[in-house]
């Protein structure tokens, strides 16, 4: 565990290292952010912890990688695809199986999606094997200069996606009927059913949004990392660390919680070392779960 | 009762034949299943008695593992003084993340990603100790495996079998004894209501706390024992979170909280795995993580179908089927 700390004045001291490094964290931790920010919804209104989320991921990512080497195309233009394929899958999960297990204690629930997160995980093991799958898309070495940051365009599109995708989550939750019907569920279940909302349709279409855009951000997350079956646990983990960080049922917390994991991580890659990053992470979880366990914008339950 | 003496005596008989009987491949199926019992019966102490979910116990296996191997590796000291230095370290792991855990109120869910969070805060960092082999490993000399070693746990299968087979047997009579002590009432009360346990009288903290430490120490001699079986330690595996899942397995399917829940879910699921993958192989498709998806739908099944888990079930058809 050699800690060269010349290496790391003079990185640290390095202005224009700092600024690209701060930048690109913070690209990557939008995208991070639009990855958790299903995994807050889901958690904020069904009450579910969804074990399986960055298997979701996962399996968006390999449906973006085959519709890029079968069809040509863009990953994207697979994000619309994706999402509406993953938000039929986990309307079905919800309906079909988690449904029945709402009144069980909440570690059956978290074991019933670690199991849905081995089938889903393995089963792209067994399709895909264990080799990395990537996109090439013809911008990938492209950037563009802003004074001394080097931007590639590559995490500009995924950043901007990201953004788009959470405003427009945020539009549907603030301005539609359904948008409304799902947050009155969550603040009051009581009196959601007792002015007629169907709840578990409700439910059911809060998991398929959930999974949606934790699709949609599989689609995205293709353009900056390679997908194999193996990520998918650790991007389950970082979910959780991203919302906890931000509070658990909070989108802004979710989004803001993702750009502070990218950028430390960033940090962590240019200044420590690339492979202990994630170590960074896991630290501040502990650190959250200890000090803070209602997470930066979570209000205390 | 009588079913589970019944099954017990069975058990003991068959498990003490077996190396007579078996081949050295289902000898080694038996070794693996006995070894998912020990650690599903260790981490059953914690979650199955006292409540307390633990998602990170390949934590407890990798730290036992590498004192124990450490200490071989370095100084030729075997697991007879390994082991107690295995079991120190991971029961101090384990007071320091329950101590953080219960002091700071971190409950049910939390809890778990606590516990994994430390798992995987470790196995990193083993990643980067390199006086122990990093991420490139840690390898035990191998021993001869016609001779029989037991100081230094050295030997070939069926030195191996007994052993794992002494240590599943041995806590499973804990487990059971344990149960009828103050302590595992005093564990119960707190898994079925901890402020009604508080509230009566039961010291929450300390009782919580003494359950992880025991968990964690016993867990930390599966770790010896998977040190000096295989040989081999990488950080990426020993502490893997596919890992920590697995080892739960069995006490889930078998029955959470009984005491052959553990044994009998072990025995079922590892053979069942391994007829999975020959029946795979056989059809002549690659069957990497094949095991895992069967596991994961049985894991649905039970927790659906079976909610105490299949021991307590088998025992409940039993005892209906005796009184018609």
């Amino acid at each position: 565990m050699a800690l060269d700390l010349t290496s790391f004045w003079l990185a640290i001291s390095n202005g224009e290292l700092m600024a690209n490094t701060l930048v690109k964290g913070t690209l990557t931790g939008l995208v991070y952010g639009l990855m958790a920010l299903g995994l807050s919804v889901i958690f904020g209104v069904v009450r579910v912890v969804n074990f399986a989320h960055g298997e979701m991921m996962v399996v968006g990512m390999y449906g973006a990688w085959l519709l890029a080497v079968h069809a040509g195309l863009d990953p994207l233009l697979a994000m619309p695809v994706m999402a509406a394929l993953l938000f039929a899958g986990g309307y079905l999960l919800q309906r079909g199986l988690i449904n029945r297990f709402v009144t069980r204690p909440e570690h059956v629930q978290f074991l019933l999606l670690v199991a849905v997160a081995m089938i889903l995980a393995n089963t792209a093991l067994m399709l895909f094997g264990p080799d990395a799958r990537t996109v090439q898309v013809d911008y990938a070495f492209d950037s563009i200069l802003v004074g001394p940051l080097i931007l590639d365009l590559i995490r500009i599109y995924a950043a901007g996606f990201a953004i788009l995708l959470t405003l427009l989550l945020f539009a549907f939750f603030r301005f539609t009927l359904t948008g409304k019907a799902i947050r009155a569920a969550a603040d009051n279940l009581l009196g959601a059913q007792v002015i007629g909302l169907d709840h578990q349709r409700l439910y059911a279409l809060t998991f398929g949004i959930g999974a949606a855009a934790v699709g949609a951000g599989g689609c995205l997350m293709l353009l900056l990392i390679d997908a194999t079956p193996m990520i998918a646990s650790d991007f389950t983990i970082l979910g959780f660390i991203i919302v906890i960080l931000g509070g658990l049922g909070s989108l802004m917390g979710a989004l803001v919680g993702g750009i502070l994991i990218g950028v430390s991580e960033a940090l962590a890659g240019t200044l420590i070392e690339p492979s202990m990053k994630s170590m960074v992470s896991f630290g501040l979880l502990i650190l959250v779960l200890l000090i803070r366990p209602q997470g930066l914008f979570g209000r205390r339950g | 009762m009588i079913a589970a003496r019944a099954m017990g005596g069975a058990l003991l008989l068959a498990g003490l034949a077996a190396p007579w009987l078996a081949s050295e491949y289902v000898l080694s199926v038996l070794i693996v299943s006995l070894w998912f019992a020990y650690v599903g019966q260790a981490w059953n102490i914690m979650m199955g008695f006292a409540g307390q979910l633990s998602l990170g116990h390949a934590m407890y296996v990798g730290l036992g593992a590498y004192a124990a191997a450490g200490l071989f590796v370095f100084t030729g000291i075997g697991p007879w003084l390994g082991a107690p230095l295995a079991v120190i370290v991971a029961v101090i792991a384990g007071a320091g993340i329950g101590w953080l855990g219960f002091r700071f109120q971190v409950k049910g869910v939390y809890f778990a990603l606590l516990t994994i969070a430390f798992a995987e805060f470790t196995r990193i960092l083993f990643d980067h100790i390199t006086v122990l082999g990093g991420s490139g490993g840690l390898f035990l000399p191998v021993g001869q495996r016609s001779g029989v070693d037991l100081i230094n746990l050295r030997g070939g299968p069926v030195m191996f079998y007994y052993v794992i087979f002494v240590m599943t047997v041995a806590i499973t009579a804990l487990s059971w004894a344990l149960l009828r002590t103050r302590l595992g009432y005093q564990w119960q009360a707190i898994r079925e209501d901890a402020e009604a346990a508080e509230a009566v009288g039961v010291p929450v903290f300390r009782t919580k706390l003494l359950a992880v430490m025991l968990s964690a120490g016993l867990t930390a001699l599966g770790g010896v024992f998977f040190a000096f079986y295989y040989n081999t330690l990488f950080p990426e595996q020993i502490f893997a979170k596919s890992r920590s899942i697995e080892m739960i397995l069995a006490p889930i399917i078998g029955g959470m909280g009984t005491v052959l829940g553990p044994l009998v879910g072990a025995l079922l699921l590892t053979p069942l795995g391994e007829l999975t993958m020959a029946v795979i192989a056989g059809l002549g498709v690659t069957n990497a993580g094949v095991r895992q998806v069967v596991f994961g739908v049985l894991l649905i099944l039970v927790l659906w179908f079976l909610p105490q888990g299949v021991w307590p079930w088998l025992t409940q058809r039993w005892a209906k089927g005796r009184r018609q």
